[in-house]
């Protein structure tokens, strides 16, 4: 029935793709099987009476919070009961329950129960695990304080040991040390693991993890000494009950703190951890479910505002002609298509990641860390990079689709408002890039001291061969074919060991201006945070560029070369000065670039829509009457309109309370 | 108490904030005003916006018609009137937040395309409230290509009517304010048809809710589109007419008429149209633009210097963000927007008095410059102050995220800007429309406006810094930037005459030039506002310090343009990559001497703690105190929420997961 009444714009487009979207989306799930287990996975979900609910964009913030604790509940539930226990699994079942939302549990599966896992020792796990794998307590992990994020040394909030009682007292000094933002905090926990500068014997040892009961079992009211709440609305995240807690003398036995690796004694001796470079591993981890994240949000954004773009028609092309769909005008196309091609390179980017994690992370179990400062600098770097990269592109799908697209009911304001606060958590953009930057002029120091670095910043030991030459070296090097997608990642190699060597330099000839370390690095950080842009940049035109060997189908295979190119020169032309000042490429190849960018729109353009039908999401998912599959966007628009609030009665009540006397006086 | 880091920020102001204030009100009389009007506004406890980020979409609109009522009552009891000078600054003091501006809208439609009769029968209905008006152009399937719209106005000849209908589903009315719920009456733009032969849009006045008792008209369907991103105090409405019929002199008939025989008439000149929409596009660039972009600053920049955060030297305390050269960059180069385009602001504003007066003489030559200038300065303001409110949302970092520091309802209403009252691509290929005639003309030697007869002199050459201190020589970057637009321009009407020599039609080739075209009218847009800031500063006071931290400004503002867009100024070498280095150096310092003054800067914009609304941007810095407080008073902090009963409780008690 559905295909029956798709409307005809999206039937034609569809009918007139060179490629099957199918094979394509078998290689975005990582092979068919995978595509049939999630499609499976998700049938679970989306023809679940139990799952259904109302449009959450006429809900309150109270009742989204309702929703999601009700559908949560029973999530946990159903996993159980159907066995899904594959991490990945559990991903896209909880994805398809909250529909890309986050969810009050988020932290307690996400980070309290791994954070037992990993961090208590067996005596802790037999206490606190099986209650809260069975939602008896419920957790979440409070770091963030009100006055620091990303700074973690900074956090003030107290655990002082007293051996008297064998027991830690936990306080919140000041305002600013009270916990602030941790999901699931303010109403639905009983239990956080909290995060506290650790005194014992009148020293302090720095920031340890503490079990700390809030609410009492049974009433749910706050335990005395407590004081926990939620910090109000927020721009998105309506139905996660972001928190605060602030602690008065409140007192926790001495086995409460997370012991496997570092501890204190009955008679508070402090023993100290071996290593903390484990917890790289998790942010490692982490960061690279930000990448993933980046890319399907953006795929989400670009799924709707290209189909709707093949919907809407507006204005003239040619006098006396009809309307012709707005997908056909350029300047659309350009909007578009470059983030269509960026979302497909960062799904690569994510999956390379994910991957070499795993590859490594039996390596690191074994106690090998060699890889991982490679990794944990490359993924703070591709963080920022692509969160920034997928916060602006979504807001340009949504601009792109006009004044229907500032509408709720387009879906892509609960993508944006969902997504942009991964500019922040998890490291703070900014703070990320300029931790990329530290490996890289940490490589560039070594090479200049004659040493080889190997991995991604291998490009370095290039510039020490030619280092007699007087300025911008790179530029000799490379004779760029701007279509050639090898080529091109030699140009973005170029340029971004330009860059590096750039900021290296400066940040010498700052130091000597005879300014201490962290002047000088503060002094050079606008260059550093472009440095590593340009790499993550680099990184990614190579990732995809490689990706393109895998692909068997060769109508896949042209169709995403094309995109692979689209998203290297477009990259270059709105880099241009980069290009330009380390003479990697001329005038007249710019000219050229600009120009291939314009015949390129041209080419992916019969393709976009199956290239948007290929991300496969549901339209249960997708939350978008501009997005539909079958592209009946008016119609339904008019239908979901009419369950505004605003709706609710024929006559709004303020016609009697305020119109009405007011008529009357005047 | 004042946070002591906020205070410090004050004791080295190098320039008179109050002096600063007074320029930016354009006199200290206007200054008095602002603030007498202000603080009668938000003296009164109607008027408050205190509870507004907890409130629901129907709380927001009953909050809204309720300040709209009052507001009568207080313009009468203070002696306000609409030709006053109090008057432009009620809508700032209210922040917009406030129902009927479509009703504003509705009396201007009629007053400009009314006849003396209608507007002697409507305007004083509408000022006495007798009726509520609204502005239905827009429709589901159409919005800035008005020719596209659907909805039809047949004349029936024999019962001296017109019969409106909305035909199809994409023919709806869609998103006009005040329309969901408010309005009686509205303007709407149809197609008219007389015997069969269709003219283009006409507008009609339409009644859609009975006066008496409000409920819907016969053949009216019009209710609330749903929510949006912001603006939950407007109903936004839709609207489907079947068969509605109103009399012949409903139509707008001061520039053409159906006459009671069918004959249609037309008279005065079209192009009066184009100057409606014109003085739309320039009001709202201070009120809805420019003045967000000021307050987000404001609350970003005082953020910065409380907010402390990890060590720039060990040992010592930590660091003010606002000292790390990466905040800096983020901030500092908005600060400097906001003041350029305050400027470009009077500018547009001097241009259409100009306009204005002649058009009261019957002389409409400066018409097409006037109607090119605001459509790219609306589309160039939006797009960056829109960017530039994002930039302060995301450099305050997690706190910028809760609606309690005010930025994520400053973004979600200025990037509004961008779409209404014409869509900014569809701007700015209005304005290139207008650039390429010129350069055409120009070329052929025809006289030009002023504003652009600089390509009529676009030459190859070379900028002549030497060093980084020439780059703070207005001459020098205004240069440039005239250069770069002059060459955007001439390369793209180049290309655009090679396609159509190639045979290529004229339709096609504007199409596939269309990307060039976009950038060349922004190009030309940015010149102009570096032009015209620098000019500005020329001519202020020398006094007081203004002049020298305004040239600052104008530095920054400019230089950011080159180091942000270094390839366009590097493409012909017209500035060498030596001497991009030059730009980056300077830039860099530049940030270092601004951010000194940074704080008195945003001061300087005089928004006081109630029109900011923010828990992070209040004037004494308290922001760690405000955010816990505001926070406590959450609606979810105080009710016991339905969700521990009915599903936490199970949850907990392991009654659920036991099934």
């Amino acid at each position: 029935a559905a295909a029956a009444a798709m409307n005809a714009d999206l039937r034609r487009e569809r009918a007139a793709a060179t490629f099957q979207p199918e094979l394509l989306t078998h290689i975005l799930d990582g092979g068919a099987e995978r595509t049939r287990r999630r499609k499976e996975i998700e049938a679970l979900v989306i023809n679940d009476p139990d799952f259904q609910h109302e449009d959450l964009n006429f809900l309150s913030r109270s009742q989204r919070y309702e929703q999601a604790i009700r559908k949560s509940a029973l999530m946990v539930m159903k996993l159980r009961e159907y066995g899904i226990a594959d991490p990945e699994e559990i991903y896209w079942f909880k994805s398809f329950v909250h529909r890309g939302r986050p969810e009050p549990l988020d932290l307690h599966l996400g980070m309290f129960l791994p954070t037992l896992l990993t961090q208590a020792t067996p005596e802790q796990q037999d206490r606190f695990f099986m209650p809260a794998w069975n939602l008896e307590i419920i957790g979440t992990y409070a770091q963030t304080e009100m006055g620091h994020g990303t700074h973690l040394r900074g956090l003030e909030t107290t655990a002082t040991y007293d051996p008297a009682t064998q027991e830690f007292i936990l306080n919140s000094p000041t305002v600013t040390s009270i916990k602030w933002w941790p999901g699931g905090l303010g109403k639905t926990s009983n239990h956080a693991i909290v995060l506290a500068q650790l005194y014992t014997q009148g020293q302090c040892k720095g920031l340890h993890a503490f079990i700390v009961p809030i609410r009492q079992l049974g009433t749910h009211e706050p335990l005395p000494g407590i004081t926990v709440g939620d910090i109000g609305p927020k721009f998105g995240y309506d139905e996660m009950d972001n928190g605060y807690l602030k602690m008065d003398n409140f007192r926790i036995p001495r086995e409460n703190m997370l012991m496997k690796y570092a501890q204190v004694e009955p008679d508070g001796t402090y023993v100290k951890p071996l290593s903390d470079k484990l917890t790289y591993g998790t942010m490692v981890f982490i960061r690279s479910l930000i990448v993933g994240d980046s890319a399907r949000s953006l795929s989400r954004a670009c799924t709707i505002a290209i189909r709707y773009s093949a919907v809407r028609h507006q204005s003239e092309l040619k006098p006396g002609e009809p309307e012709p769909q707005i997908l056909d005008y350029q300047t659309q196309q350009y909007k578009l298509f470059p983030l269509l091609a960026t979302a497909y390179a960062f799904h690569f980017v994510g999956a390379y990641i994910k991957d070499t994690y795993r590859r490594i992370s039996g390596d690191i179990n074994e106690g090998d860390l060699s890889e991982l400062p490679e990794l944990h600098a490359l993924t703070a770097g591709l963080k920022a990079f692509t969160s920034w990269t997928a916060n602006a592109g979504i807001e340009e799908c949504r601009m792109a689709c006009g004044g229907h697209g500032y509408s709720r009911c387009s879906g892509i304001p609960d993508i944006y408002v969902t997504f942009t606060p991964s500019c922040t958590y998890e490291g703070e953009n900014t703070v990320m890039m300029l931790q990329t930057a530290r490996f890289l002029v940490k490589s560039y120091t070594q090479v200049s001291s004659g040493q080889r670095v190997t991995g991604m910043v291998s490009y370095l030991n290039d510039l020490s061969r030619q280092r007699i030459q007087p300025q911008h070296v790179a530029a000799r090097t490379v004779t760029v074919r701007i279509n050639d997608p090898v080529s091109l990642v030699e140009a973005y190699k170029a340029r971004a060991a330009r860059l590096v060597e750039a900021a290296a330099k400066n940040l010498q000839a700052e130091l000597n201006h005879r300014k201490s370390k962290e002047d000088a690095w503060n002094r050079t950080s606008v260059d550093l945070v472009r440095a590593s842009e340009a790499h993550c940049h680099y990184v990614i035109v190579k990732l995809f560029t490689a990706k393109l060997s895998e692909i068997s189908n060769a109508a896949v295979c042209a169709v995403m070369t094309e995109l692979s190119l689209l998203y290297a020169l477009y990259g270059i032309s709105k880099n241009t000065g980069d290009f330009l000042q380390a003479g990697i490429l001329t005038d007249a190849q710019i000219t050229q670039v600009n120009q291939r960018v314009k015949e390129l729109l041209a080419i992916i353009r019969p393709n976009a829509v199956a290239l948007v039908d290929s991300f496969d999401f549901h339209d249960v998912h997708l939350g978008s009457v501009l997005g539909r599959y079958d592209g009946n966007v008016y119609e339904n628009m008019f239908e979901w309109a009419k369950k505004s609030p605003l709706n609710k009665t024929e006559v709004h009540e303020s016609f009697h309370k305020h119109l009405k006397p007011m008529q009357a006086k005047l | 108490g004042m946070n002591p880091d906020l205070a410090s920020e004050r004791q080295t102001a190098s320039f008179s904030v109050e002096k600063l204030t007074a320029r930016l009100d354009g006199g200290a009389e206007h200054t008095r005003i602002r603030r007498a009007v202000v603080e009668a506004i938000e003296c009164d406890p109607v008027f408050s916006r205190e509870n507004q980020y907890f409130q629901s979409q129907n709380e927001r609109y009953e909050a809204a018609v309720r300040k709209a009522v009052h507001l009568q009552k207080k313009m009468h009891e203070m002696g306000w009137t609409e030709d006053g000078p109090e008057f432009k600054y009620i809508y700032r003091a209210l922040s917009g937040d406030i129902a009927f501006l479509l009703h504003r809208i509705f009396m201007r439609s009629i007053s400009m395309l009314g006849s003396d009769k209608q507007i002697a029968k409507w305007i004083p209905l509408a000022t006495q409230y007798q009726l509520i008006g609204s502005y239905a152009q827009t429709e589901l399937g159409h919005g800035t290509y008005l020719q596209g719209l659907e909805t039809t106005a047949v004349f029936d000849i024999t019962t001296q009517e017109f019969i409106l209908n909305t035909p199809k589903i994409s023919a709806m009315k869609w998103w006009p304010g005040d329309m969901g719920r408010s309005a009686t009456h509205t303007v709407v733009f149809a197609q008219l048809y007389v015997q069969g032969k269709c003219y283009g849009v006409h507008p009609f006045i339409v009644q859609i809710r009975s006066l008496q008792d409000h409920s819907l008209c016969p053949g009216i369907t019009a209710g609330d589109i749903g929510p949006k991103m912001n603006f939950e105090h407007v109903d936004n409405g839709y609207l489907m007419l079947q068969n509605v019929r109103v009399p012949r002199e409903n139509m707008l008939n001061k520039f053409c008429e159906v006459q009671p025989d069918g004959t249609y008439a037309r008279w005065g000149s079209q192009k009066i149209n184009y100057f409606t929409m014109t003085t739309v596009r320039i009001s709202l660039i201070s009120d809805e633009v420019i003045i967000p972009l000021m307050k987000a600053c404001t609350i970003a920049i005082r953020y910065s210097v409380v907010r402390r955060q990890s060590k720039l030297k060990p040992g010592e305390q930590e660091a003010k963000i606002l000292d790390y050269q990466t905040q800096q960059e983020k901030l500092l180069p908005q600060l400097a927007a906001a003041y350029a385009f305050h400027f470009i602001n009077n500018y547009l504003q001097e241009l259409f008095d100009k306009v204005y007066r002649e058009i009261q003489r019957k002389k409409f030559d400066t018409l097409p410059e006037l109607h090119a200038f605001s459509s790219g300065f609306k589309a160039m303001v939006t797009q960056y102050c829109t960017s530039a409110v994002a930039i302060c949302l995301q450099a305050c970092g997690g706190h910028g995220y809760s609606l309690l520091s005010g930025l994520p309802s400053l973004y979600t209403k200025i990037v509004a800007s961008c779409i209404y009252e014409g869509e900014n691509t569809i701007l700015l290929l209005q304005t290139a429309r207008f650039l390429i005639k010129c350069f055409m003309a120009a070329g052929a030697g025809q006289p030009v406006p002023p504003s652009v007869t600089y390509l009529a002199a676009v030459k190859p050459g070379k900028c002549p810094a030497k060093n980084k201190l020439d780059f703070l020589s207005p001459d020098v970057y205004t240069e440039a930037y005239q250069h770069m637009a002059a060459r955007l321009i001439s390369s793209t009407a180049a290309k655009l005459q090679d396609l159509i020599q190639s045979g290529v039609k004229k339709t096609d080739a504007w199409n596939q030039c269309t990307v060039q075209l976009v950038q060349a009218a922004k190009a030309h847009c940015h010149y102009i506002t570096v032009k015209n800031f620098a000019e500005t500063v020329e001519k202020l006071e020398t006094k007081a310090g203004i002049q020298k931290i305004m040239k600052h400004l104008c530095d920054l503002f400019a230089l950011h343009g080159i180091f942000s867009n270094g390839g366009v100024f590097l493409h012909d070498g017209y500035v060498s990559g030596a001497q991009m280095d030059m730009v980056t150096a300077s830039y860099l310092d530049l940030l270092a001497i601004i951010r000194k003054d940074a704080v008195p800067l945003v001061d300087a914009f005089d928004f006081t703690d109630k029109s900011l609304n923010s828990a992070l941007g209040s004037y004494d810095g308290q922001v760690y105190q405000r955010l816990y407080e505001w926070a406590q008073k959450s609606p979810t902090n105080k009710q016991i929420s339905p969700a521990y009963e009915r599903y936490l409780k199970p949850l907990l008690h392991n009654t659920l997961s036991k099934l």
